[in-house]
């Protein structure tokens, strides 16, 4: 066991730790923007509980998503100096511009989106929740582009004097296809995340509204408490996942034309692709033996890996073997290969999660056409529910994927990961920090499902304040939260 | 003038921003046993004199690690390596206590209330010494081989200078924060605020005192000199200020103290960023930490853009929640939003 192994491990846990609240983050202050508007314009009150209860949800979300990415920031210099002085250059750059153009405006406009439900005009305080759905997006765009320039750099020169990455170009790396590309893909997908967070409360809700116990049959249900907030937030969190589910497989295919352009090692492994073929057949299933390289058991659908990497069905698609001897006698020796086991299940599980929940958003959408309709089946709400978790749990294979592919480099083509790491930091160091870091995320996850339970259980009369009633508004700063 | 040397001056200047905006939610998280009794209004009211603000106020420090991170990689990655045990401490602390700002109130249970008050007071205390314990270090300089990798053991960093440090901005931000509570409370929080600031300053005077004057000597310039004799006169004259109940003119003199300590700190570093004990020639200093012309054009064309306007925005929301925070309100708006609790608010 080396410094460098419980480095990954710690960038690992928490990253992966960071970006369980980040999808929910980006997509429900959207949402929570878009109920508020509906509010603001309609003046129905049932969207005004909806925006509370929900903003209430969001918030929770939130201050995890804040404290987890703090560690973030520092980790780079904590545990992978070598690195950082690598690429400062050019990757400080955009980490700088996210705070001052993104964190403070997120930062600041909640506050203001918290304390100002009777300090700020209506409209300046729904302008405030917009401004945070936009810096959310924004910050993700630039740290995104910072990410995707490690996977594909670009503007950059290395100075021979220094040994050190040089940014010549910042259009070019804002602009890197990598960059927008994995933009589209991974902010579709927290919107994904996000409306089926709102579609499995709402499922909750009705499913418990409406007098069912877990086993109980539904007839055409009745309409119990908040039976009209539910369904209306039901069908906006459908109509969301359905639109950016399509855009998220949409994406997701230019993801793979890009890995097999860029990153072909990445490609091969999510395929477990030993040998170069042209008409390359898309593994269903596969058993590999990573020592004698090859799969004795594969179950595969012809062509399809072609025409998913190049968009012709007999297109040329690059083999891990014959990477590995083109990478040796280009970089010199040693392994290129990724964790094949890891990135192989890693497409799958995110592939076949993210579908399942798209799925359900279609057949609900289905379920619930016409007026007041509601699903019958009671499987359709254990469906609903259980696409949030499926969904969250795709997102971070997503990254896993993308992250443990392009191994062994940090910088493709530049840098290897065993030469990021910090010098000075030793084994016990990093050690006793991965297990503090561990422990207290994982308390504070608890606490935060526990939250978000009993805020889902008490249901949205509990967090609306009389806004009509209040005699002299202007007087009270009102906290609503 | 050199773009470095500018980008010197504007990562002091985020640095000295964070430590004047989150110095006194340092404080008030610090002061929250003296605030009131456990559970009480007075607590809440304390907490929400910065509850619109202490998120942004934190972000002056991401911005600063950033613009180290893109402006010196090399100061960026020596620092975090080499002072990993204490900033690793103040990532736990600053976690804890984000959580607790916001979870504190989400459930009404007299123990749960216990724990997150805990949480904000150590996690308020241990950035507030610990930042300081750094940026002597800093100052002082530590072990650092020719590669500027810190080979000084977490040991090192207990000097008694550096322990000095940590005492003198735990102190100063707790005066602060004190002064802050006076200036944005009424009622029994004021009071009690008033007289925390006092005791505070029992502290903050002599330990600042003593820290600045021993900075100067052994690592001061000419032009420090006038600096480090005007903060320690502005501390003095805000404790007095505190004393005869000019709130306004108090807080104005503690962020003026804030603002030239570090002030101080920062200049007597120049032209270093981070010295070496082993040897002189080891030291990183701004020409051979920094980016490229490049990048640092490209950022200051960033900043010079988007730092007034994200000034601008911020003291708006200031502006807005200006009004002093008191009990009243807190009951009031707990009952008309139908809570049992008391002062569930925020």
């Amino acid at each position: 066991m080396e410094a460098l192994d419980l480095a990954r491990w710690q960038f690992g846990v928490t990253t992966i730790y960071h970006f369980l609240f980040v999808p929910l983050t980006i997509g429900l202050s959207f949402i929570v923007a878009v109920l508020q508007t509906f509010w603001y314009r309609t003046g129905r009150h049932e969207y005004l509980q909806a925006t509370q209860f929900f903003g209430k949800l969001f918030l929770i979300n939130f201050a995890m998503g804040v404290v987890t990415g703090i560690v973030q920031e520092f980790q780079f210099g904590m545990n992978w100096s070598e690195y950082s002085r690598f690429v400062g250059d050019v990757f400080g750059a955009p980490l700088a511009m996210e705070a001052l153009l993104a964190f403070f405006l997120e930062s600041t406009f909640i506050g203001l989106w918290i304390f100002g439900w009777h300090r700020l005009p209506r409209g300046v305080h729904l302008a405030c929740i917009w401004v945070v759905a936009v810096g959310t997006n924004l910050s993700a765009y630039f740290i995104l582009a910072a990410n995707a320039w490690m996977r594909r750099p670009v503007g950059y020169d290395v100075n021979p004097e220094t040994g050190r990455a040089e940014l010549n170009d910042i259009w070019a790396v804002l602009s890197n296809d990598q960059a927008w590309s994995t933009y589209l893909h991974t902010v579709s997908a927290a919107f994904v995340t996000a409306g089926l967070f709102v579609v499995a409360v709402s499922a909750y809700k009705l499913w418990r509204n409406a007098g069912h116990d877990d086993t109980g049959e539904a007839g055409v249900t009745p309409p119990g408490r908040d039976f009209a907030l539910f369904r209306s937030t039901l069908r906006t969190g459908l109509v969301i996942t359905l639109a950016a589910g399509a855009l998220t497989v949409f994406s997701g295919d230019h993801q793979a034309k890009l890995a097999a352009e860029y990153e072909p090692m990445k490609l091969a492994a999510a395929e477990a692709l030993w040998d170069t073929e042209e008409g390359a057949a898309f593994s269903a299933f596969a058993v590999g033996d990573t020592e004698a390289r090859h799969n004795p058991i594969d179950v595969t659908v012809p062509n399809v890996l072609s025409f998913l990497a190049t968009g012709t069905f007999d297109g040329e698609v690059h083999g891990m073997n014959n990477l590995q001897e083109a990478y040796e006698e280009y970089y010199g020796p040693g392994d290129y290969m990724p964790n094949v086991f890891v990135v192989y299940w890693s497409f799958r599980l995110m592939m076949g999660l993210g579908m399942f929940g798209i799925a359900v958003a279609a057949a609900g959408l289905w379920f619930t056409r016409g007026r007041g309709r509601m699903p019958g089946s009671r499987w359709f709400y254990y469906a609903a529910i259980a696409a949030l978790p499926a969904a969250l749990a795709a997102n971070i294979f997503g990254w896993v994927l993308t992250e443990m592919g392009r191994q062994p480099w940090t910088v493709h083509g530049e840098l290897l990961t065993a030469a990021s790491v910090s010098p000075g930091v030793s084994l016990g160091t990093v050690a006793m920090s991965l297990g503090l870091f561990t422990a207290v995320y994982g308390l504070l996850f608890v606490v935060e499902v526990g939250l978000l339970w009993k805020y889902i259980k008490k249901g949205p009369a509990h967090v609306v304040p009389d806004l009509e009633n209040d005699e002299d508004e202007s007087q009270i700063p009102h906290f609503s939260y | 003038m050199e773009l470095a040397v500018i980008w010197f001056a504007a990562i002091a200047v985020l640095w000295t921003g964070f430590f004047l905006l989150e110095g006194f939610d340092f404080g008030v998280g610090i002061l929250m046993p003296f605030m009131g009794r456990r559970h009480s209004v007075d607590r809440r009211v304390a907490i929400n004199a910065i509850g619109p603000v202490w998120d942004a106020n934190e972000v002056w420090m991401i911005t600063a690690v950033g613009a180290m991170f893109a402006a010196f990689p090399a100061w960026y990655a020596s620092v975090f390596s080499g002072f990993y045990v204490p900033v690793f401490l103040v990532l736990i602390a600053l976690i804890v206590r984000g959580v607790a700002f916001e979870y504190r109130h989400k459930r009404d249970s007299d123990r749960w209330r216990d724990w997150w008050d805990r949480a904000i007071f150590f996690g308020s205390a241990v950035p507030a010494f610990l930042w300081g314990l750094i940026f002597a270090n800093i100052v002082r300089g530590v072990a650092m081989d020719a590669d500027h990798i810190v080979t000084a053991s977490p040991l090192d960093l207990l000097n008694p200078h550096a322990l000095l440090g940590g005492v003198s901005t735990l102190a100063l931000f707790t005066l602060h924060g004190a002064v802050f509570l006076t200036l944005k409370t009424d009622g029994p929080v004021r009071v009690r605020a008033r007289r925390a600031a006092l005791g505070a300053a029992c502290v903050a005077v002599p330990a600042v005192t003593a820290f600045l004057l021993w900075t100067q000597s052994a690592h001061g310039g000419p032009w420090t000199l006038p600096l480090a004799l005007t903060a320690v006169a502005t501390l003095v004259g805000g404790v007095a200020a505190a004393r005869f109940r000019r709130e306004g003119w108090s807080f104005l003199a503690t962020a003026a103290t804030i603002v030239l300590t570090f002030a101080t700190l920062l200049g007597s570093l120049f032209p270093n960023v981070l010295p070496s004990t082993t040897d002189p020639a080891f030291s990183l200093t701004v020409a051979n930490a920094s980016s490229a012309d490049y990048t640092l054009t490209l950022m200051t064309w960033v900043a010079v853009v988007f730092l007034p306007l994200v000034l601008g925005y911020q003291g708006w929301s200031y502006w807005v929640f200006r009004q002093r925070v008191t009990g009243e309100q807190i009951t009031r708006s707990t009952v008309t939003t139908g809570g049992k609790e008391q002062g569930r608010a925020a």
